[in-house]
């Protein structure tokens, strides 16, 4: 039986409707380019909207020290030197203007006394430098893309899902989607496609991640033929909800730290001050009589001159601290970490986090203006990507582009709070600047193969005709429980070699579910066409995760407790799809960091005598 | 001990005319600890209906995805405590899920919001300066502020009776939007007028101050006070009043 689909033509077609997805939408068009916007929720509620604490620019409204030459040495240096410098750079230099352009285009973010976008303070900056709008800045910045957005004459496809890219000649040609409403069957042919599909942390059993992070974006790439890098590098976000248990892994912003929030042990002790590592222990208080002194600063505002509280530093080392309490037998009542802010004033605390005061009072009962919240680690980002140009943002395969969380690069072996939303515009823009560029030096569309087409209608059909299989559902369910156990926060050789074993056991159960209904919004059948990609995904980030025999930022191994100055620490994992099929794993070097920028780093950091 | 509870969802869609069709279904589950509507939903999907369709994305309340009448009620299923519901759920009653009833249907808990999309692209966009670093108060940004936390998630246009009862989706832009235009017209920044638009193609005018969509919005936003009331003293102003009609001819209001 034929099934019937649509075509469609664009010049550029941007896979992916968050912060980084309109931002190229808006820059395409504005390069005179017809545009399709395709996404599977609905306009708006993207995963972008669930950003919290703000997005990092070295704009120095709030600390006139702050330059893009700080931010850049805080992102390397958070990004344990395995950051593209090149996008390090690019980031820090033009995220200001990205976020002054926001503020145009109607973002409303919060005023410093001089009315200008105030800025937060966040783990790994050195100034006050993430713009915020209390504590919902990932709201701000979606509503204001797509308010822009809407006026450019860009085309929404809402709530499809694309599973596939075509390849004409060795560039992709377009995609293949369906339509999760009413099961429509539609191919887009395009002259560049940028992917800007997000993460893939719903992975994992306890994750911040909203369903649509289901990873299908990195696996389209990976099918396509395009290099995967940094797959093991996995950010768990330190404070997640934990109790009760329908809410754990939903994020607590790091703002609650920013603005003098305290982590403690079940005997009270704030346990930070134990977990400095040496590359930081210059720049964060010995003293909780120091870190109060920065406190009462920033609370009064004005410029600290103490040391900051070790509860900002970086995400992997304070997620890795409350693990190491727990282990030692000190968490909290449900197995994770206190977290204070009650301390502050009540009006103020419902002022800097209103979100967060509604989300504990509304999901577990807990005024935190009165007591503390309890935190602990939740898979929240994903630093590993698709390989791209630092400049174009193209992937290795001709056509294709990324950026946001669905590229690798700017972050290194783990990311900075605040540079994901700032990545989302820095980069947004300069993919859907080039890959409109590009498609206008194009003429007409390139052919695409009908018997593919035919194949990927196939595949995309073939849930809905089995009968007696399992649940989506169950698969689904198992497949997180399996990652969080073995390729979770802490790791070791041998349970992460049991977890290549059992992925290809969920390759037979993906096979094989059962989903049962129709083509019209039907759940389990759209999740029945998730677990293909989720169980790649997974498997690229265990086998990156095994190589790597070191801990460094989102990557910590049991086995292997400490970082290889000599090796590792110099070098980038990059994953393709060998011509036989399999998943192939190699290793590569960044181009060297010129002088000029290198005198920006720490020099004691590089250990360089061990090249 | 776990407790079991019984859900008597809605399992339809829209006939030839578009007429909503279906029937109630009832599914029991297991409840965990501070659960909220939205995980029983998912349990039903996971254990007895997998084509059950409901929208949904962040479950933390700030996507403002999962939209649906609880008990009668208009609610955030990922906010709805189900402690809150057993409460208000008389004994040995299933729980009452139903979709938005002023939407037109698209199965199941899920209904079509293609209106909202095409409304908000006839609003004419905020137009400031050229150039940047614009600057303003927080005492202005906090009127707008307000503004800026709705999540888009209709149950303010679901429950006005404007909408709800006499379905004028085109004469009336409904609470959602006025929200919006509230935030662009009290913007510091913004040069633009739309108050004959908010008059005559949004229809102000239909509101009749009964303040529901201030009750069930759950970003807690005061819709009627603090933007739809406003605006009506503006178009007020603007259209009707003698006094500022005059000062307006005399040239001491532009």
């Amino acid at each position: 039986m034929t099934e019937d689909y649509t075509t469609h033509e664009y010049d550029v077609v941007i896979i992916g409707a968050g912060g980084a997805g309109l931002r190229a939408a808006i820059e395409a068009t504005r390069q005179g380019a017809s545009v399709a916007v395709i996404c599977k929720s609905m306009l708006g509620k993207a995963h972008t909207v669930m950003a919290e604490g703000g997005a990092a620019a070295a704009l120095a409204n709030k600390d006139p020290r702050d330059s893009w030459e700080t931010h850049f040495r805080d992102t390397m240096k958070g990004g344990k030197y395995l950051n593209d410098w090149r996008m390090a750079e690019i980031h820090a230099k033009e995220s200001p203007d990205r976020i002054r352009e926001l503020e145009q285009w109607g973002a409303i973010f919060d005023r410093t006394p001089e009315g200008l976008t105030n800025q937060r303070n966040f783990g790994g900056h050195t100034y006050p430098r993430l713009a915020h709008i209390g504590d919902a800045t990932g709201l701000e910045m979606i509503r204001t893309l797509q308010e822009r957005g809407i006026h450019t004459g860009m085309e929404v496809y809402m709530e499809y899902t694309v599973r596939h890219l075509f390849k004409s000649d060795g560039r992709v040609s377009g995609c293949f989607a369906y339509n999760r409403v009413d099961g429509s069957l539609h191919v887009f042919k395009a002259k560049t496609t940028v992917l800007a599909t997000g993460g893939i942390t719903r992975c994992w059993a306890v994750c911040s991640g909203s369903w649509e992070y289901t990873g299908e974006g990195h696996a389209l790439a990976y099918w396509a033929g395009a290099e995967m890098g940094d797959m093991e590098f996995v950010q768990f976000h330190p404070t997640g909800m934990i109790w009760p248990p329908s809410v754990r892994g939903i994020l607590v912003t790091e703002g609650v730290r920013g603005e003098g929030g305290m982590l403690t042990n079940s005997e009270g002790e704030r346990f930070m001050f134990n977990y400095v590592p040496e590359m930081y222990r210059d720049e964060f208080a010995d003293t909780e009589a120091e870190a109060m002194d920065w406190v009462n600063s920033i609370v009064a505002d004005e410029t600290p001159t103490a040391r900051r509280p070790p509860e900002l530093l970086t995400r992997d080392v304070v997620a890795k601290a409350i693990n190491s309490e727990r282990e030692a037998g000190r968490a909290s009542e449900h197995g994770g970490a206190y977290l204070n802010i009650s301390w502050r004033p009540e009006d103020q605390v419902k002022k800097k986090l209103p979100g967060m005061y509604h989300q504990f009072m509304e999901l577990a009962a807990v005024d935190i203006t009165k007591e503390p919240m309890e935190v602990g680690p939740t898979a929240h980002y994903v630093m590993g990507g698709v390989k791209v140009d630092p400049i174009t943002q193209e992937s290795t395969i001709p056509g294709l582009y990324a950026a946001g969380e669905a590229a690798t690069g700017l972050h290194g072996a783990n990311r900075l709070g605040g540079n994901s939303l700032s990545d989302l515009i820095t980069f947004g823009k300069r993919a859907g600047q080039h890959a409109a560029e590009a498609a206008a030096g194009m003429d007409g569309y390139a052919n695409i193969d009908e018997d593919e087409i035919l194949q990927v209608i196939s595949e995309t059909l073939a849930p809905l005709h089995r009968e007696g299989g399992e649940n989506p559902a169950k698969v689904v369910e198992d497949l997180r429980d399996m990652m969080q156990e073995k390729v979770g926060i802490i790791r070791q050789g041998s349970q992460l070699k049991e977890a290549l074993d059992d992925l290809e056991s969920f390759r037979t159960r993906e096979a094989t579910t059962s989903p049962g209904g129709t083509r019209i919004y039907n759940p389990g059948w759209h999740q029945a066409l998730e677990i293909g990609a989720m169980i790649d995904i997974s498997k690229m980030c265990t086998l990156a995760a095994l190589a790597r025999e070191e801990s460094r930022g989102g990557h910590t191994r049991l086995d292997f407790p400490t970082p290889d100055y000599s090796h590792w620490g110099k070098i980038n994992s990059v994953i393709t799809m060998a011509s036989s099929g399999d998943m192939e794993l190699n290793h590569v070097k960044y181009p060297p960091i010129p002088g000029h920028l290198k005198e920006l780093l720490d020099a004691d950091d590089l250990h360089e005598e061990e090249e | 001990m776990p407790e079991d509870v019984t859900f008597r969802v809605f399992r339809g869609e829209p006939d030839e005319e578009g007429v909503p069709s279906g029937e109630m279904v009832d599914y029991t589950v297991e409840m965990d600890e501070g659960m909220v509507v939205l995980d029983v939903i998912h349990r039903i999907q996971a254990e007895h209906a997998p084509d059950l369709s409901c929208r949904w994305n962040c479950k933390a309340g700030k996507c403002g995805s999962c939209s649906a009448e609880v008990n009668g009620k208009s609610r955030l299923m990922c906010m709805t405590r189900m402690e809150e519901i057993m409460e208000e759920t008389p004994e040995n009653t299933p729980v009452v899920v139903k979709p938005m009833q002023a939407f037109p249907l698209t199965k199941d808990l899920v209904t079509d919001l293609q209106w909202a999309y095409d409304l908000n692209k006839t609003i004419p966009p905020l137009q400031g300066p050229d150039e940047m670093d614009w600057k303003f108060d927080q005492i202005e940004a906090d009127r707008i502020q307000e503004f800026r936390s709705c999540i888009e998630c209709m149950l303010c246009v679901n429950t006005c009776h404007v909408m709800r009862e006499h379905q004028l989706f085109e004469e009336f832009a409904g609470p959602r939007f006025f929200v919006r235009l509230a935030n662009l017209e009290m913007h510091p920044m913004d040069e633009a007028n739309r108050l004959e638009m908010i008059k005559d193609d949004f229809g102000l005018g239909y509101c009749n101050i009964t303040r529901c969509c201030t009750e069930v919005c759950p970003a807690g936003i005061n819709i009627t006070d603090n933007a739809i009331i406003p605006l009506k003293e503006r178009v007020v102003t603007e259209y009707y009043d003698p006094i500022a009609m005059i000062a307006k001819k005399v040239g001491l209001r532009k």
